[in-house]
């Protein structure tokens, strides 16, 4: 995978992202390795993302890499007019390897084509997350000892959420059944069950949690945002019916956990966070170890 | 030719390009993909003729104008169905179905305003996922542009 962009996850084959979780592993078992002294890290965040540029940060300095970059467009030369294009040629003669978050659809792509070094998309605009759907998969493969044949649930915002869509199309090479629970103006889109749906695979559409929380191995859940309402009413009935507290978990099955992207804002309880299902912070300590993975594989030294 | 010339509602061109079978309610947009509305040459169009494959459609005939493949992508994306018939010394030279391709480049916009490709000068390009009701995926935003809100670069 040495030099291989990722800027979606289909970009890498099923046996790539067997080998990255596996390589997670690894860099779990034994996080600080000198293995990328000399190398420079460039975080280019055009947008600000402090969860996921501080993880990737922590993974390359655990692995000896310097890093150099910026934390939001307003101190760089974007603010003076810059092309991205011209940003990352310039940038690039400065890095071995640039992680990138941009608020345009796309952007990582085209910078992907523009750039002579290997481009890592840490989210453009509402279009890919790719190491965030690798996380997911390695906390689920990490809790659950497998991929294959899980009950997974998915609750809240199916529509816009994009960790949703494309951990399921990820899920999908793995005879996933989904359990998609949402209000009826966010469900999930149907050019992504159309992946479901083609390889054959089962799902079921709930509009309240209990039923799919008793069959879930997996519970994600995502936030619901107020302004993707066209009806603030709907939004004021719908929003205290998504989420999760201690009572709800008590029909659970006992190998089950629950994820989250986060942030969270109230759709899980704080009582919640104490309970052993409650798997979501570890979820973001595994974002350290699978961007370990990447930023090794793409320079080549694992 | 013979026994059809005496019907033509479009009249025959010495040199230059047919383009026959347009959807009769493209022809103008045909003209404008093409930029014929600049072209010095003589035009000769018709619109709304009989047909008896597709009902109606609409013919161009451009003088002295040979296209290149480019081009006609450009017009297969409006006008799927259009024939191109090359013309020397009133003579047919060459026939040939237009074809929508399999990538489209450089041709149509983006419909995501979001997208890099209207945001930075991104030459746009597109996967052809559906080459009869026309929807294009683009290949950054990833998102489908559709023919009932394509607009042509």
């Amino acid at each position: 995978m040495k030099n291989k962009n990722l800027i979606a996850i289909y970009d890498y084959t099923r046996e790539e992202q067997t080998r990255l979780l596996d390589l997670a592993e690894e860099f779990e078992r034994e996080p600080v390795q000198n293995i990328l002294n000399g190398y420079v890290v460039a975080t280019l965040f055009f947008e600000p993302s402090t969860r996921t540029r501080l993880s990737f940060e922590s993974a390359a300095n655990r692995l000896g890499a310097r890093v150099i970059g910026f934390t939001d467009s307003a101190s760089s030369s974007v603010k003076k007019g810059e092309s991205l294009k011209d940003t990352i040629l310039t940038v690039s003669n400065y890095a071995d390897i640039i992680v990138m978050r941009h608020p345009r659809d796309g952007s990582a792509r085209y910078a992907s084509e523009v750039s002579p070094v290997p481009i890592i998309n840490a989210g453009d605009g509402a279009n890919q997350h790719p190491t965030q759907t690798l996380l997911d998969m390695y906390s689920i493969r990490k809790t659950q000892g497998t991929l294959e044949n899980l009950q997974v649930a998915f609750v809240g915002d199916l529509k816009y959420g994009r960790t949703v869509h494309s951990l399921t199309m990820a899920l999908t090479n793995y005879k996933t059944t989904f359990h998609l629970v949402s209000p009826g103006e966010l469900k999930l889109p149907s050019y992504v069950k159309t992946h479901i749906k083609e390889k054959d695979l089962k799902y079921h559409q709930y509009t309240n949690m209990d039923e799919a929380i008793r069959k879930a191995d997996i519970l994600y859940m995502t936030r619901i945002q107020k302004e993707r309402f066209s009806d603030p009413i709907e939004y004021e009935r719908v929003k205290n019916a998504y989420i999760l507290n201690k009572e709800l978990l008590e029909n659970a099955k006992e190998n089950m956990k629950v994820l989250h992207p986060l942030p969270r804002v109230n759709e899980i309880s704080e009582e919640v966070d104490a309970n052993p299902m409650a798997y979501y912070f570890r979820q973001a300590e595994n974002g350290v170890y699978i961007r370990q993975a990447l930023l090794a594989s793409i320079l080549g030294v694992k | 030719m013979e026994k059809t010339r005496k019907e033509l509602k479009v009249s025959a061109i010495e040199n230059g390009t047919v383009i026959d079978h347009i959807p009769a309610k493209n022809v103008f947009q045909v003209i404008r993909i093409l930029n014929l509305d600049e072209c010095q040459e003589q035009i000769l169009f018709g619109t709304n003729l009989e047909s008896k494959k597709y009902g109606t459609k609409g013919i161009i005939k451009v003088s002295n104008r040979f296209f290149e493949s480019e081009e006609l992508n450009k017009i297969a994306l409006a006008a799927p169905t259009a024939s191109i018939i090359e013309i020397r010394n009133f003579q047919v030279i060459k026939k040939m179905q237009v074809e929508v391709p399999g990538t489209i480049t450089k041709v149509v916009k983006c419909v995501n305003p979001n997208c890099i490709t209207n945001n930075e000068q991104v030459i746009t390009r597109f996967r052809v996922v559906d080459k009869i009701d026309i929807k294009l995926q683009c290949m950054y935003c990833e998102k489908m542009t559709e023919k009932s809100n394509m607009v042509f670069l």
